[in-house]
């Protein structure tokens, strides 16, 4: 039996997986970031199949709409954007793929030994509001009080962070 | 939940349609007459000189900077706005600290002379 | 009759189980047409707003516009359409063409893309996603990139100069225009633009009149229209981001553009002027569309009026006004209406209407004081320079200033 969810996820895994690829691929550089939007982009529709729309809302406003322009910009800041002549592989390549192919097994072990992984989660409770328990979570001294006032400074230490990188070359 | 989104995954897949029926039209319609000064760059009528991939301010770099830091900020404070009714005065006062401490942020872009363009 | 949407909506629906559907498949059925006959519908008032938009500039102008075809010229968007249809299509030397060719595509539909969650009537909204205030700025980036794809892929310096103005623009002004659509999400403790309107029993332009007015600069700014269309200043780069595009793919960007106009008319009225919402339109929700579309359409002649009657700002005094005035402001006024909400929470209604607007207005006087201030430091420095210099501690070593 396939639902035709299954076939909107495997279809949209498959668009950013070849997405992602092309990333690596490509030679033209601002090319390369517009795959890696559309790869994000499916990552987004991946969570809107998860039923998170927050999550999926603030992946697009996040990272294509801060971190791709940002990735842009930084493409222009450099020169010979066009073309890079240079090879795509270094000799350490074969080690690289084993890992991946490893931590990619490890993964499909782990999937498959995992009972939970095969049966549906239970359904949410009637007028379950998942943004509100966030909010109050976010706030709420014994759930994540910490990480929301350290996530504060810790975007603050990144702003003063690529400040002082990005500006104060005398 | 997931039918609320199926009318915006359709959107996502439909609303393109419609530019798309837009630009074929003239592809049978339209005359189809190029020639090499035709679709030269243009320029104000000057031949265009070197490559257009230049490299370029880093200010624009700068600003991209400060506005990422602060849409990460504002999306997290999205969830904390729409639970305001079930949160204690505390808890909406550590959402303000949240935010001061983006603001510290911004007072320290101004002061490094980043929000200046010259 | 008093609802003609709904009552074909389920005509429709009866017919379809009528026909031994299941009931997923006519869920999908359904949508689609929702979508085709939304996106239709929203292509032929752009249409006609090529016609409101040139009879108003006439007017603001002194002339008298379009008046040859039909009568008071409303043929000549139709005339337009097909000039454009006929034209050739170039595509410049040494572009990239598939990015060229897809940026119009992409600049059209995230504006038709965005009236997925706008409520037009008591019963009419395309989707009530949770995140409907998300989801606009969610598709305003994907707008900012198809402007970034058409300057990059045009091969033209002027493109790329005016796409990348354009986009310092959009994404300064997306942090003050952001947090001025938080405040109503305060106001209404909720993210769905339709509980945004229903919750709307007092326009939340009365209650939050700072955040509207910031909304509608962020507005004209993300729209690129004078006083901040530096993106496409005719004198120093032409046209900006779409110098190279002609025919029809010019025809989009120019189409995507006007109803991006109205598209924020409509979101303003959404979220400051009560949406549909107006002497019954509960009971009768076609009377909401209407109230909806006049709403809009006031706010698009209004932005239509501050482009019209403003000169351009340079480049510096845009970035200065969003990052040194708008955005301190805009999370002041945050700050203040979050505990003001609170603390008047156990208050009646018109008590806290008023607090609300006494808040927003004791603001509006201490900023009204700070602006004079900073203007008459500024007509002192224009007439003695020497006395004002400021020396940053940093000057252009990372970036030498002939750099575009």
């Amino acid at each position: 039996m396939i639902y035709p969810l299954q076939v909107v996820f495997i279809l949209v895994s498959a668009v950013t997986l070849g997405a992602a690829l092309m990333v690596v691929t490509t030679r033209n550089m601002v090319r390369a970031a517009l795959w890696l939007v559309l790869a994000l982009f499916g990552v987004a529709i991946l969570f809107v199949l998860l039923e998170a729309g927050f999550f999926a809302v603030a992946q697009v406003i996040i990272y294509i709409g801060a971190i791709a322009i940002l990735m842009i910009f930084a493409v222009m800041l450099t020169r010979r954007i066009a073309q890079d002549p240079g090879p795509q592989l270094n000799s350490t390549w074969p080690i690289a793929a084993v890992i991946a192919l490893l931590v990619f097994g490890l993964i499909v072990f782990l999937v498959q030994v995992w009972d939970r992984a095969a049966s549906l989660p239970p359904p949410l409770p009637q007028g379950f509001a998942p943004l509100q328990e966030l909010g109050v979570a976010l706030v709420s001294a014994d759930r994540y009080l910490i990480p929301f006032e350290i996530a504060s400074v810790l975007l603050l230490a990144a702003l003063i962070g690529a400040i002082v990188v990005a500006w104060e070359r005398k | 939940m997931l039918q609320d989104w199926l009318f915006i995954g359709l959107m996502v897949v439909i609303a393109p349609i419609f530019p798309v029926a837009a630009l074929i039209i003239p592809q049978l319609l339209a005359p189809k007459k190029p020639n090499p000064l035709k679709s030269q760059t243009y320029e104000c009528g000057i031949e265009t000189v070197g490559d257009t991939w230049v490299q370029f301010k880093a200010q624009y770099y700068n600003f991209a900077l400060v506005f990422l830091v602060f849409d990460v900020e504002i999306v997290f404070l999205f969830p904390w706005a729409v639970a305001l009714n079930q949160l204690p005065l505390y808890g909406v006062l550590v959402g303000i600290l949240f935010i001061e401490v983006l603001v510290i942020g911004l007072v320290y872009a101004w002061r490094k002379g980043i929000l200046e363009w010259f | 009759m008093s609802d003609p949407v709904t009552f074909v909506a389920k005509w429709l629906e009866a017919y379809l189980s009528g026909l031994g559907l299941a009931s997923g498949w006519i869920a999908v059925i359904m949508a689609a047409l929702g979508v085709i006959a939304l996106g239709s519908a929203v292509l032929l008032l752009d249409i006609l707003l090529v016609w409101v938009e040139r009879k108003v500039v006439a007017r603001f102008q002194d002339r008298l516009g379009p008046n040859r075809l039909g009568p008071f010229g409303l043929f000549q968007p139709i005339a337009d359409v097909l000039k454009l249809l006929l034209k050739e299509d170039i595509i410049p030397q040494g572009a990239d063409k598939f990015v060229y060719n897809l940026a119009p595509i992409l600049a059209l539909a995230t504006v038709i893309m965005l009236w997925a969650v706008i409520p037009i009537s008591a019963t009419v909204a395309g989707s009530e996603i949770n995140v409907g205030a998300l989801y606009i700025v969610a598709v305003g980036a994907l707008g900012t990139l198809s402007i970034i794809m058409a300057g990059w892929a045009s091969n033209n310096k002027y493109a790329l100069l005016g796409a990348f103005r354009m986009v310092a623009q959009m994404i300064s002004y997306e942090v003050p225009m952001v947090i001025a659509i938080l405040i109503p999400v305060i106001l209404a403790k909720s993210m769905a633009l339709t509980d945004i309107v229903e919750s709307q029993t007092v326009w939340y332009i009365v209650l939050a009149p700072i955040a509207a007015i910031v909304f509608l600069i962020g507005a004209q700014a993300e729209l690129g229209r004078a006083p901040f269309d530096l993106s496409e200043a005719e004198s120093e780069i032409v046209a900006g981001y779409h110098i190279e595009y002609s025919g029809m793919k010019f025809g989009l960007f120019y189409a995507g553009e006007l109803l991006h106009a109205l598209t924020f008319g409509g979101l303003f009225a959404t979220f400051f002027l009560g949406g549909w919402r107006g002497w019954g339109a509960e009971t009768y929700p076609i009377l909401g569309i209407g109230y909806f579309l006049i709403k809009s359409m006031f706010m698009y002649w209004v932005i239509m009026w501050i482009k019209y009657s403003f000169p351009r700002v340079r480049i510096d005094q845009m970035l200065n006004f969003c990052w040194k005035f708008l955005t301190p402001l805009i999370l002041t006024v945050l700050s203040i209406t979050a505990i003001l909400d609170k603390l008047m929470s156990g208050l009646p209604y018109w008590a806290y209407v008023l607090g609300m607007l006494l808040s927003n207005l004791v603001i509006l006087y201490f900023v009204y004081q700070a602006v004079g201030r900073y203007a008459r430091r500024e007509r002192q420095r224009v007439a003695d320079p020497e006395k004002f210099r400021v020396n940053f501690p940093v000057k252009s070593t990372a970036s030498p200033s002939h750099l575009p």
